[in-house]
């Protein structure tokens, strides 16, 4: 036994990176909601970037280690507990046979990311252990499964050479801890081409607020705002980047996410700036969005910046 | 490091060996910091498609070594291009530069493989096949063998695991998509989006018009070929009965 399931909580799913090079054949990326955080988890712990951790939406999740290892959680702002003791997010924590974590209420935020030393040894399908549930992929048993009771997730034993001693804890710096709120402004650049929406449309987009709907999913985001009018109620189908902002002919946009389909038939409105679309994934039912159009110039150099600290090698 | 100029440079003597010099504009869509899209002429034909491959042959050729996913479709070449190895302005000048020595007038000849899909045209399954006659001024069982009564090719994979788009659908039955997708299409539903038709091989969303379903399953990730559907195929639908339907394997 390595990390045993005590309560899978609401929505738990094994993560790694995602699952690239297969969209050819329909097969989405998938992969955290939250990247930031995930990557965060990893980096805290020395891991390879791409190292598989817990996804855990909404909490309700409880956990017993069997071994000796090192954790880091990162993400919405939950009430973790190890042995009924609270423990601080973002930041290492060493954990010992017979110890239980839990994850409880999270007070803002949809998306907590247990991440492990060396990261849990789960087999990948297509090169990946990306659970995506709609496409029966990935996770546990190869099959697109949410974790359940007592199942076995192993990972291999790491031991605090300084156990009894000391606990050194590295600790994410607190200018780079994100703040996930209520209200948010989200960076797009906008699509003018043939497939996006004319300036009229685009203006309309960010000259107003939207709120986040209750339908989100690791899919998309609907949001709710005054419907917008698009010349073109369809385009001929094709591949869509993730935190595409489409606008179907009834006027409400919707921002596409991990396990979005790999093309698509809207118009577009443009795309998320990487960054804030994990922001966007944290943004609970009511929260209020407005949008801001920038430059490529602008953000390609902190997308760049990005991918080297966190040592993302695709 | 390997840089895209002496990838180019490497490439351009076996590319031009290939093509004639002749200039040619595709608009490319610099979507998000990594990604493009390469937008052709935004129709669906046969020709198209055929350019669509062409140009997706030669990018593999030349530009493989930047490229993390490419998503060819209808009428445009989808691009994640690694970010960590070459910037969007360099990638496009690449691409551009590459168009500008693609021949227009050599079309390659594609050889297909028929494949015949058994398709239960009910109400009970094929969700707007009612509304779909109406729009058409039509009664169900006309648009049933318009829509089973011609040939289709695949034109682009997608959408999601197996997902092939097929064209065309006879205009008098083209409709346009639903003003707003549903939230559940069920694995094997046959669907309309103005000339497009295709099957969902897996529960999803989706907005197309749903007129029929298949029993058949169209993904296996473990057999030796993970999709029934492949770009080179053609499709042919075959109208069978509820019966025939649930004895092989059909859900209503």
């Amino acid at each position: 036994m390595a990390l045993e399931i005590i309560n899978p909580g609401f929505l738990t799913l094994l993560q790694d990176y995602g699952r690239y090079g297969l969209q050819k054949f329909g097969i989405t990326h998938g992969g955290p909601m939250d990247e930031h955080a995930y990557l965060w988890g990893n980096r805290l712990l020395g891991n390879d970037f791409n190292a598989v951790q817990l996804e855990i939406c909404l909490g309700g999740f409880a956990a017993r280690f069997h071994k000796s290892t090192m954790v880091a959680l990162c993400g919405a702002n939950a009430q973790v507990s190890l042995n009924n003791q609270k423990i601080n997010m973002w930041q290492t924590h060493c954990v010992e046979p017979g110890d239980e974590i839990r994850v409880d209420a999270f007070s803002s935020g949809l998306y907590a990311y247990l991440a492990i030393k060396q990261g849990f040894n789960v087999g990948v399908q297509l090169n990946s252990v990306a659970t995506v549930m709609r496409e029966k992929l990935g996770g546990l048993h190869q099959d697109g499964q949410k974790l359940v009771n007592k199942e076995n997730i192993d990972y291999r034993q790491h031991v605090n050479e300084y156990r009894g001693v000391a606990e050194f804890k590295t600790v994410v710096p607190a200018r780079f801890l994100p703040s996930y709120q209520d209200e948010v402004i989200l960076r797009f650049i906008p699509n003018r081409s043939e497939s996006g929406c004319s300036d009229q449309t685009i203006n309309d987009f960010v000259n107003q607020s939207f709120e986040v709907s209750a339908d989100i999913n690791r899919m998309g985001y609907r949001l709710q705002g005054d419907a917008m009018s698009s010349e073109k109620k369809g385009i001929i189908s094709q591949g869509i980047s993730v935190g595409t902002i489409q606008l179907p002919p009834a006027g409400q946009p919707i921002i596409l996410m991990k396990d979005r389909q790999t093309v698509g038939g809207y118009p577009q409105l443009g795309c998320l700036v990487y960054q804030d679309i994990g922001l966007l994934s944290q943004c609970r039912p009511g929260a209020k969005v407005t949008f801001q159009a920038v430059g490529l110039s602008e953000v390609e150099q902190e997308f760049i910046a990005y991918l080297q600290f966190f040592g993302v090698k695709l | 490091m390997v840089t895209i100029h002496m990838l180019w440079n490497r490439s351009k003597k076996f590319a031009s060996c290939l093509f004639n010099d002749m200039s040619t504009t595709k608009d490319v869509v610099l979507l998000s910091e990594n990604t493009v899209v390469i937008l052709f002429e935004q129709n669906i034909s046969l020709d198209i498609a055929r350019e669509v491959s062409r140009y997706q042959a030669a990018i593999e050729q030349v530009l493989s070594d930047f490229i993390i996913d490419m998503v060819p479709s209808y009428a445009s070449i989808h691009i994640t291009f690694n970010l960590r190895k070459v910037r969007s302005g360099d990638f496009n000048h690449s691409l551009k530069t590459l168009f500008s020595e693609i021949d227009d007038r050599q079309v390659e000849q594609i050889e297909k493989r028929l494949i015949e899909i058994p398709i239960y045209y009910g109400d009970d399954v094929g969700f707007d096949l009612t509304s779909v006659a109406e729009k058409a001024g039509l009664t169900s069982q006309q648009v049933i063998n318009i829509h089973a009564g011609r040939i289709y090719d695949v034109y682009a994979m997608g959408f999601a695991p197996g997902f092939a788009f097929l064209g065309s659908v006879d205009e008098r039955i083209a409709t346009p998509r639903k003003q707003s997708p549903r939230k559940h299409i069920p694995a094997g539903s046959l669907g309309i989006a103005n000339q497009q038709t295709a099957i969902y091989p897996s529960d999803s969303p989706g907005g197309w018009q749903i007129i029929g379903k298949t029993p058949i399953n169209l993904v296996d990730y473990s057999a030796k070929e993970p999709t029934v559907i492949k770009s080179n195929c053609q499709i042919k639908f075959i109208p069978i009965s509820k019966q025939t339907f649930i004895e092989m394997g059909g859900e209503i």
